[in-house]
């Protein structure tokens, strides 16, 4: 019986290993990205990125299942001071963050109407968006003249580039260091990796919840599971 | 005082209604092999995962809104502005992914203890409804949450049905209700995957478990505990006091009340698996992008297929068999066809012996290697096709299919071990 | 349990402490399925606080606010109504505004914080029409009252402070909404006086 087990599981363990590298493979030529490193207890890495985001996101992209009085007390903002600082747009404070963009002649403008953002660190994950928004370069050949290395080719021109400056690229496809920007690199990092941080908040609002619930619910199973296990000893004796 | 009121009420029931006798005849006095092992926590488990799929998938159509235009918005509604809508969320689908995980679990301690053997070929087939139903279910469930990958993935199982000859198209066409997957294609399952499959679902279970009542438990030395009646000497029966549908028919040896024998380690059984569901479910619920799979972040896009289309992880063994066929019709065939192996397995085996135990070691190898290709086959499922992915899911496939043919083969006249009459403490 | 051949004290403490435990876990575990149906944050958000501009509101006349799906009414009492108001305070059930339909800071003679507005709940207490404002001609119900408001569903009928009078199948005066004023000519309803 307990060789059954073993073999089986070694079997099994062995085919999925043989089959790992095919996985890692087979999905095609991806770019490395690199680690965003972000906090989400960090409120004030949000605040910043939330900022980051109305200023400079917010016109073309919407965060349409995201309240902003929500957004305001999971990242401590007082209602007041969320109103004056942070609310541009007219909405009410129960209200979606939005903007007023014409999604038709935006399709035409950038090719493709700008996406929504609330779900965007769960499609594509926040090492993603930080590595995205810091692989503009010069390519003249697209309209906006600039291209990503994250993403090929795409139709939005590179927002942040007051502050970053911008990069060329090499034969080998390698970025050279940004230049004419208002920030250094280090703090130029900082920025995206505040507003990774917020996005990946927006995607998922209630994450922190969810773990610090996780753990009180782990640690009634377990002594649930301690209490059941002598309870079934006890009743087994009867019958060893 | 109270315990009269009670024992009053109940005798009041009794006489209306044989409640303390089903309670008896399928619980207190049910007899259970004592020799349960770990596979056989799975059962129960598998009852734990349907009431919580029942449950949530209720509170859910609460604030879901079944419509092209409203479905995917009213997810993220549940996940942010209805309270604890996003724990309600995640244990559905937490549960849907637990729920198959459970029921392979199942089967396989069926295949190793021959639970499918005579006399229990029906409980067997039950069973196999069941995990069929599931399928369709989980497969419906799917498309509801009106994502990309939702959207494609239903599109690349509703194609299947084109191969069938001369209909195949308007046979698409009807599943559709329309010419592309639509608001009239969720619709229609939505109300099958929250009311008839459901429904269907808990009679299959009834069915399954009655069946097993039937004929009794098997356990992990295969061998009968109900014996001719008067063939034991008083002295070995069991200790315990059974219904007298069993004990009036056989002689019972080497057994235990189900209650409250196995329901104190069903429940200890249940609270090990919450703690491995819930680990899951409050950390990592999207479970490494199988139990959640990234594209279905974006809303459904008829004009936009996901780089990469997979199905969900428990369909990537059929799903593998299918791709590595290189004819559509063949490929359905041989898919529908791995199922059909499964619902055919009692007739496929012919031996007598149930146990792995105590059957060939030619049997514990085909078992053995049945288990790896199975596994082998559903990761397979999930990575895109290469040519090398398609080899392996060849040689893997027809590990799959041997099982049973070979099963057919060596069956017959196996060279088995001798089978104890009793089982050992 | 008959068929337990022991049932020592160890045993029945653990099923005991068993039972209570996962009787805890079952409602904890209830928790989220009993808080999903509370008011949700679109709920909450389409239910915030609504302001009503009152300046343009001539005296005698009513508007209708929407608060919480709810019909407010708001009314500009002339002076005139308002001295009538304690007139016909033998015919009503509840004068003095003792049962708690109103906030504190209503509980007076003109069940509003100016004597001016009135803000009430188009709502009759009875089962839930929406009595109409007679302006002028509710002499027809009630001898020697001018204004007042009549529910068509069955008769029950409210003086302008939105007080009930007697014999009528109404038990409870209109309710008075927590209400604010943020300037002279801005009512806020929703948001108690003192409250922001």
């Amino acid at each position: 019986m307990k060789k059954l087990i073993i073999a089986a599981t070694f079997g099994i363990f062995v085919g999925l290993v043989a089959l790992t590298p095919l996985s890692a493979t087979a999905s095609g030529p991806s770019i490395a990205l690199d680690n965003a490193n972000n906090d989400l207890s960090d409120k004030e890495s949000l605040k910043k990125g939330f900022k980051t985001y109305i200023n400079y996101c917010l016109g073309c992209h919407q965060l349409q299942y995201q309240r902003y009085n929500r957004t305001f007390t999971d990242l401590g903002i007082e209602e007041a001071d969320g109103i004056a600082n942070y609310m541009y747009t007219g909405d009410k404070v129960g209200g979606h963050i939005l903007n007023s963009m014409p999604k038709k002649e935006a399709a035409s403008w950038f090719g493709s109407a700008p996406p929504d953002l609330t779900l965007e660190a769960r499609l594509r994950s926040p090492d993603w968006i930080y590595t995205y928004l810091r692989s503009f370069h010069i390519d003249e050949s697209r309209p906006f003249g600039v291209n990503n290395t994250v993403f090929k080719d795409v139709g939005m021109p590179h927002v942040l580039q007051d502050l970053q400056g911008v990069s060329t690229i090499d034969e080998h496809g390698k970025l050279s260091p940004a230049m004419g920007g208002t920030l250094t690199a280090e703090e130029y990092d900082v920025v995206v990796r505040d507003l990774t941080n917020f996005l990946e908040y927006v995607g998922e609002p209630n994450k922190l919840e969810r773990k610090a619930l996780g753990y009180w619910v782990l640690a009634f199973l377990f002594f649930f599971f301690i209490l059941s296990y002598f309870l079934k000893k006890e009743y087994w004796k009867d019958v060893h | 005082m109270l315990m009269k009121l009670f024992t009053d009420f109940m005798g009041w029931i009794d006489k209306r209604l044989p409640v303390t006798d089903a309670w008896n005849k399928h619980l207190a006095q049910y007899p259970a092999p004592k020799n349960f092992n770990f596979w056989y926590f799975f059962g129960s488990l598998a009852m734990l995962v349907l009431v919580n799929q029942i449950l949530t998938g209720i509170w859910l159509t609460m604030n879901y809104e079944p419509s092209g235009d409203g479905a995917f918005a009213s997810i993220e509604y549940i996940m942010r502005d209805v309270d604890f809508g996003w724990l309600l969320r995640y244990m559905h689908s937490t549960g849907a992914s637990a729920f198959f995980v459970v029921v392979y679990m199942h089967m396989m301690r069926g295949l190793m203890y021959g639970s499918y053997q005579k006399p229990r070929e029906l409980l067997w087939i039950f069973g196999m409804l069941i995990f069929l139903v599931l399928m369709a279910e989980a497969f419906m469930g799917y498309l509801l949450p009106w994502g990309n990958m939702s959207y494609w993935g239903a599109q690349v199982i509703i194609s299947l049905f084109g191969a069938v000859p001369i209909i195949g198209d308007d046979l698409t066409l009807w599943i559709r209700g329309d010419y592309v997957i639509s608001g009239a294609t969720l619709n229609r399952f939505f109300a099958l995957h929250v009311i008839a499959m459901p429904l269907v679902l808990v009679i299959l279970v009834f069915l399954h478990i009655l069946a097993l009542h039937e004929v009794g438990s098997n356990n992990p030395e295969g061998i009968d505990i109900k014996k001719p009646k008067g063939s034991v000497k008083p002295e070995e029966l069991s200790k315990f006091t059974f219904h007298k549908q069993y004990s009036e028919k056989y002689d019972i040896v080497d057994a235990v009340p189900f209650h409250p024998y196995y329901s104190v380690k069903d429940i200890m059984g249940v609270a090990g698996f919450l703690f491995l569901f819930c680990w899951v479910m409050f950390f990592a619920p999207e479970g490494g992008g199988y139990f959640m799979e990234a594209p279905n972040f974006t809303p459904a896009n008829g004009l936009k297929t996901p780089e990469h289309i997979a199905p969900v992880w428990y369909f990537g063994p059929f799903y593998t068999i299918l791709r590595v066929v290189p004819d559509k019709l063949l490929g359905a065939v041989a898919m529908f066809g791995a199922i059909v192996m499964l619902f055919a397995l009692p007739w496929f085996d012919r031996g007598t012996v149930k146990s792995v135990r105590y059957r060939s070691k030619l049997h514990l190898v085909n078992l053995i290697q049945f288990a790896i290709c199975f596994v082998v086959l559903g990761a397979l499922g999930t990575m895109p096709a290469t040519p090398t992915a398609n080899l392996i899911g060849v040689i893997a496939s027809f590990g799959y299919f041997g099982f049973f043919i070979a099963l057919w083969f060596y069956s017959k006249n196996e060279n088995t071990k001798p089978v104890p009459e009793r089982i050992a403490d | 349990m008959s068929n337990v051949p022991v049932n020592n004290g160890r045993r029945r403490f653990l099923t005991a402490a068993t039972a209570v435990v996962g009787g805890a876990g079952v409602v904890g575990a209830a928790v989220p399925f009993i808080a999903s149906w509370n008011p949700s944050a679109r709920a909450k958000a389409a239910g915030a606080p609504v302001e009503v501009n009152v300046g343009k509101i001539q005296p005698g006349q009513l508007i209708r606010a929407e608060w919480r799906g709810k019909p407010v009414y708001v009314v500009r009492r002339t002076e005139k109504t308002v001295s009538e108001l304690a007139k016909h305070d033998d015919q009503l059930r509840d004068p003095d505004s003792e049962k708690a339909q109103q906030p504190e800071y209503a509980t007076n003679a003109y069940r509003s914080i100016k004597p001016e507005f009135l803000v009430a709940l188009g709502v009759c207490t009875h089962l839930g029409c929406a009595p109409t404002h007679h302006g002028g001609d509710f002499e027809q119900f009630v001898e020697g009252v001018p204004n007042g408001f009549f529910c068509p569903c069955h008769g029950s009928k409210f003086d302008m402070a939105g007080r009930v009078f007697q014999g009528v199948p109404a038990p409870l005066n209109l309710v008075v909404p927590e209400h604010s004023f943020i300037s002279d000519d801005t009512l806020l309803i929703g948001v108690g006086q003192g409250d922001v």
